[in-house]
């Protein structure tokens, strides 16, 4: 199924070129990416200059988008892992106990989705410092509300259809009900939003870097677009590239998410 | 009218849980404002001047104490004072709500006017080119890093082409005197950009939702009807399909209002806008917690009471709510 959408067979290409690129490459060129590599603004293309061109420094530009790969994504990862956990979570306990449980989780999931996410991480990385820890947590904690929302709605769903009356009635505890009967089957649900949310986690990651707020040792995509900005006027390409890196990631997210979609739940295809 | 006043009560109460978790939010963060402004240090009389400062300032009080004084402040407008300003903060964010304000307003009227025109297009002829298309751009839209959008944008309009300026809100050049018409012609010129980059992440999903919507009420019975009766498209698309298929949109409008003053923060860095996302910006690199605050605790505000609108203008344009939810 999930092959025969050409859409998301592209995605799942691009992913592995990027995961190349962010990955294996970097294991041949481990040549130090702070290094003075050519004349300060040298032009991509260039006949003896760094294939993408330096920047305001002087530094190889495809080297750093190279290694700034790895950081990004194991940002977004570790936030997306949090994200779909503390969402599972809640939207489990919500949708399957109900009544005052409910509508007190509900409430929380409410409030943490009216603070205004990119300003809210501002807010946490300033009083508690730029640390990656700190970052995932502030991703991860303002993040999960839709998927705690969507879990909840498929607990509601599921939880009074017959396999679930069946393990009741052979005494399986709340948790094991919660835990190893219906969350299996939201399961498919579960990762489609898991790979949207990476994606916007990685725009997320971006957004906070470019702002200054990331490791500036790792110089993440987002990050370095953020150092190069003060010179686009002389340098396009110390901002396109890495740029451009964080849109293809984040496009071929939603194709794979697209497709697992349609692959799922073929009545939805083409909305 | 009950349901109402219920909402209105509930999101008095939301804000106020935003401004007890802003308060316990700082509470946990290491070091205080003292600490702060007198880094460096210099031994045992250093502390003991800082301790005499806490007490001026209230820090040595109880925890209750501290969060009743800051929530009282607050309720009644006064977020404190910023050091780095060196005035109150509602001075420092009172000139930047205007700038931010008209970007979000003209941002969200691009997204909405442009997208639901796009989206009914393609829902008059869903199986087009022009359909699919819209597919390939909704993902697109989606995937563009907002800040990235804008210095791009920057880069073909405002440095290759020279066709529209590339930072601020006005032209420096401008006299200050300069007639209103003429300031405000500049202005726009100077919106076009920012709104752009800001308003496309919506565009896009604007249009997916509303081709949606409107390809269900177009085959519904009552459109069938108004064709039957020999109404022409024009009409029947705009004053009995259309009004049925905004709903969804007006539903995500005031959600989704947090993240368009997300957004801004990075649309205000790349163009300079002197808003109030540039000016968190600003709060964020000299640790200007007290500005900060301010902005989230307002911000989140507009949020819940962009909600509540929503939800009421919901219900006006909807009977079917009103009914059931009296």
């Amino acid at each position: 199924m999930f092959m025969a959408n050409k859409a998301a067979v592209f995605g799942a290409g691009l992913m592995i070129v990027i995961l190349f690129v962010s990955y294996i490459l970097p294991l041949f060129f481990s040549a130090d990416k702070f290094a003075y590599a050519g004349k300060r603004h040298t032009a991509p293309f260039t006949d003896g200059g760094p294939l993408l061109g330096t920047d305001y420094l002087g530094r190889d530009v495809a080297l750093i988008v190279m290694h700034g790969g790895s950081t990004t994504l194991e940002v977004a990862g570790f936030a997306a892992l949090l994200i779909v956990t503390v969402g599972a979570l809640i939207g489990a306990l919500a949708g399957y106990y109900g009544g005052i449980i409910d509508r007190t989780l509900m409430k929380v999931t409410e409030f943490f989705q009216v603070l205004p996410g990119l300003l809210f991480a501002l807010v946490v990385v300033a009083l508690f410092g730029a640390s990656t820890t700190t970052i995932v947590l502030a991703i991860g904690v303002i993040s999960w509300p839709p998927i705690a929302r969507q879990t909840r709605s498929e607990f509601l769903k599921q939880k009074n259809l017959e396999y679930v009356k069946a393990a009741r009635s052979i005494g399986a505890s709340n948790a094991r009900i919660i835990l190893l009967t219906i969350l299996p089957n939201t399961l498919p649900v579960l990762i489609v939003q898991a790979t949207l949310t990476m994606g916007a986690a990685i725009l997320f990651e971006a957004g906070l870097a470019f702002l200054g707020l990331g490791d500036p040792d790792s110089l993440s995509w987002g990050y370095y677009v953020g150092l190069n900005r003060q010179y686009f006027l002389v340098n396009w390409w110390g901002v396109t590239f890495p740029g451009l890196m964080v849109f293809l990631t984040v496009l071929s997210l939603s194709l794979i998410g697209d497709g697992i979609q349609d692959a799922i739940n073929p009545k939805l295809r083409g909305r | 009218m009950k349901a109402v006043a219920v909402k209105i009560l509930e999101s008095f109460l939301l804000i106020l849980a935003v401004i007890v978790f802003n308060f316990v939010l700082v509470h946990l963060a290491p070091g205080d404002v003292v600490d702060a402004l007198s880094s460096g240090g210099l031994g045992d009389a250093r502390e003991e001047q800082n301790e005499l400062i806490r007490e001026q300032i209230g820090l040595d009080q109880p925890f209750h104490v501290q969060l009743f004084t800051y929530v009282g402040n607050v309720l009644t407008g006064d977020f404190g004072w910023s050091p780095i300003g060196n005035k109150p903060v509602l001075e420092m964010i009172a000139p930047r709500i205007f700038p931010t304000l008209l970007l979000a307003l003209s941002a969200l009227t691009f997204a909405v006017l442009i997208g639901v025109t796009i989206g009914s297009i393609a829902a008059r002829h869903p199986t087009s080119f022009f359909s699919a298309g819209l597919t390939v751009f909704a993902l697109i839209g989606f995937a563009m890093p907002v800040f990235w959008t804008g210095i791009l944008l920057l880069l073909v309009f405002g440095v290759w082409l020279e066709w529209l300026p590339i930072a601020g809100m006005n032209d420096l050049r401008l006299a200050n005197d300069a007639p209103f018409v003429e300031r405000a012609l500049d202005t726009v010129r100077h919106l076009i950009l920012p709104t752009i980059s800001l308003g496309v992440i919506f565009l896009a999903s604007y249009a997916r939702l509303s081709r949606a919507s409107m390809l269900e009420v177009l085959q519904s019975d009552y459109i069938r009807t108004a064709r039957a009766k020999g109404l022409s498209e024009g009409p029947v698309m705009i004053k009995h399909a259309l009004r049925n298929a905004v709903i969804p949109i007006i539903t995500i409008l005031g959600m989704e209002f947090g993240v368009l003053l997300s957004g801004a923060i990075l649309v205000e860095t790349v163009f300079n806008w002197p808003g109030l996302g540039r000016l968190a910006f600003e709060a964020v690199l000299t640790r200007d917690t007290n500005v900060l605050l301010a902005i989230l605790t307002m911000v989140s505000a507009t949020v819940i009471l962009a909600n509540l609108f929503t939800d009421i203008v919901y219900r006006l344009v909807d009977p079917r709510i009103r009914i059931e939810g009296a």
